[in-house]
């Protein structure tokens, strides 16, 4: 019994930690440089779908099947992630800032279009299996199993927080919240706002693809009914609720809401009959969206909210009159 | 090769033409891109549906249909009765979400809070309708033969004519009324429409009215010619977009003429590339439109 409570607790947390690396991901965008991207799906399927090619065994009437090293998969998705936010973000910066809502919400729908009828790429709505996992040769030992998954996904979390983190105190990440707050001032300091807002979108994206490989990694198994808009609507609750623009406050986010998500879907399945469930379920997503709006309105700063970063060079530094 | 794609993409293209009005009225006056303005078609279609069972219920011999269509007047009275709930519904909605952030002044902010809102809005009618699709009626219809291998049902005819007149009041609604030109001016600069006196709060509970009122029938023609499901309006949000912003922001001919195209091409990708790729035929149109004239082909505002 408490061995499964232990089983179950680690596999919440390391399915939680991979959805703060989308929502790490989704805060360099929205919440550092106030771009609004309603295809985090998208982005997060195309890592996993090409981590999934690189590393599954070989399979006929299917591309890929390279059966190279997890750790390859992880580059490639987030390569493959970053190039397909830069063709995005090259072709609407530069436009008003709901043509990219619009335009990133198309381009998840046109990505789960791929991923349905593509069969020869993607294995279409049947999606790819056999995904290798990570320690998986220590499956029959579930405690092991989930340690060693938990240190290595915390691991892999800490690191891009801490890099994301880095680049959000340097100057890189000054330059971006400057042009979120006062793009015209920014311009005429030199900075190319175009420019800074690509970078910032790219690498959003990228660290989505990466998050997107590792949970086709945790589960083995991805098809496209996973990334749905309602995977874009949950990220975006959870760094919303986190508090947009602070790192921590991401991470913080997807562990709250993903834990109010399990726990809703455990009541779904306590208080309704099974042949109600599926539809119960909808239920949950309805609470999920109430409570963005409420926070929204009561609460826009989130749990945590945004931090004041200031240069270390001017902190404590007298500024005279 | 057969034309009927001609005579499909028409009547998809109408549909989409009804709503992108909505879509575009509420960007250019609200100013911003309502993504909830789907799951208003999608709560048109339900609410007729609801409504006109209730009347069944209450006349059953009303239920007949009328002429060659598939539909009875209950269907009519139901849609008309459920066009102003619409209405109400996108004024409510206003009222405890989009009017309290308008407050704050950024629009983007109403963006997020419009995803959220369209997902639950269509979670909900996928709980209390469950999302199997269903219809209006079960009365077959047989296509009227036009000539050149093209066939029309009488319901699509209806829904052709129902747009072309509902087009026809929006705009002279807009251009001869006191209304609808204080929304036009609040459209060009709401500041200015201000100063000078226009009621800006009035401005845009119209907006939502007519937005909501004409998202329900675009519902309802939808659910007469394909069918009713809590996705439908939904799935149609990336051609309401496409067709908005192809015919230029705020402007009404130019949403219709948007929709019409989106329509004939989603039909022609149907006709030449099959169906898989439907939706992203919408998607491809606003790229192009995106990246050679943002303005679109009426607007003048990027």
């Amino acid at each position: 019994m408490i061995l499964d409570l232990v089983s179950y607790g680690m596999f919440f947390l390391v399915t939680a930690l991979s959805y703060a690396i989308i929502c790490l991901g989704l805060n360099i965008q929205w919440g550092q440089t106030g771009l609004f991207n309603v295809g985090v799906a998208g982005f997060v399927a195309v890592g996993a779908y090409t981590s999934a090619l690189l590393t599954t065994p070989e399979t006929p009437g299917r591309f890929g099947g390279f059966e190279l090293p997890i750790a390859a998969g992880w580059i490639g998705a987030m390569v493959a992630a970053g190039l397909c936010s830069a063709v995005v973000g090259a072709i609407t910066l530069r436009l008003r800032a709901d043509y990219l809502a619009i335009t990133t919400f198309g381009i998840a729908v046109a990505i789960q279009l791929v991923a349905l009828n593509a069969q020869g790429l993607t294995g279409g709505p049947f999606g790819i299996g056999f995904i290798p996992r990570p320690f998986g040769s220590l499956a029959d030992r579930p405690v092991a199993f989930g340690l060693a998954r938990l240190a290595l996904i915390g691991a892999l979390t800490l690191a891009v927080f801490w890099a994301l983190e880095r680049l959000a105190r340097g100057p890189w990440g000054r330059v971006l919240r400057a042009i979120r707050e006062d793009e015209a001032a920014a311009s005429s300091l030199g900075k190319n706002a175009t420019l800074y807002r690509l970078q910032a979108f790219m690498l959003g994206g990228a660290v989505m693809g990466l998050a997107g490989a590792v949970q086709a990694h945790l589960i083995g198994f991805i098809a496209p009914d996973n990334y749905v808009p309602a995977l874009t609507f949950q990220v975006w609750a959870m760094l919303i609720v986190g508090g947009s623009g602070n790192n921590r406050g991401a991470v913080l986010g997807a562990i709250v809401v993903w834990g109010l998500w399990s726990l809703s879907g455990l009541a779904v399945s306590a208080f309704f009959p099974p042949g109600q469930q599926a539809r119960a379920a909808a239920l949950q997503i309805v609470a999920i969206g109430v409570m963005l709006a409420v926070i929204l309105l009561l609460r826009p700063r989130g749990l945590l909210g945004e931090d004041k970063t200031v240069s270390r060079h001017v902190e404590g530094a007298e500024i005279g009159p | 090769m057969t034309l009927q794609f001609l005579a499909d993409g028409l009547v998809m293209g109408a549909m989409t033409g009804l709503g992108a009005i909505g879509v575009t009225l509420t960007y250019s006056i609200l100013r911003f891109a309502n993504f909830t303005h789907g799951d208003l078609i999608s709560w048109g279609a339900y609410l007729t549906l609801t409504l006109s069972l209730l009347i069944g219920a209450a006349l059953p011999s009303a239920g007949a249909p009328i002429g060659p269509f598939s539909f009875g007047w209950p269907i009519l009275a139901a849609g008309l009765a459920a066009m102003l709930l619409t209405g109400l519904l996108a004024l409510a909605l206003d009222f405890l979400l989009f009017a309290r952030l308008r407050r704050r002044g950024t629009a983007i902010i109403m963006v997020i809070a419009s995803f959220g809102a369209s997902l639950a809005l269509r979670s909900l009618l996928e709980f209390l309708y469950t999302p199997a699709p269903t219809y209006f009626s079960r009365e077959l219809q047989i296509a009227i033969p036009l000539g050149a291998g093209i066939r029309v049902t009488p319901d699509q005819l209806c829904t052709l004519a129902l747009t072309a007149a509902l087009v026809a009041a929006m705009h002279l609604l807009l251009t001869r009324s006191h209304i609808g030109r204080a929304m036009r001016a609040v459209s060009e600069n709401p500041a200015l429409a201000r100063v000078v006196g226009i009621n800006v709060a009035a401005v845009i509970r119209t907006t939502w009215l007519i937005g909501g009122a004409l998202a329900c029938a675009a519902g309802v023609m939808l659910g007469l010619t394909v069918q009713i499901r809590p996705y439908m309006g939904f799935d149609l949000l990336l051609p309401l977009f496409a067709a908005a912003i192809l015919g230029g922001i705020g402007s009404v001919p130019g949403a219709v003429a948007g929709g019409l195209i989106v329509g004939l091409a989603e039909s022609a990708g149907v006709q030449f590339i099959g169906a898989n790729y439907r939706a992203a035929i919408a998607f491809l149109l606003l790229l192009l439109v995106l990246l050679l004239k943002p303005t679109g082909l009426f607007g003048v505002r990027p």
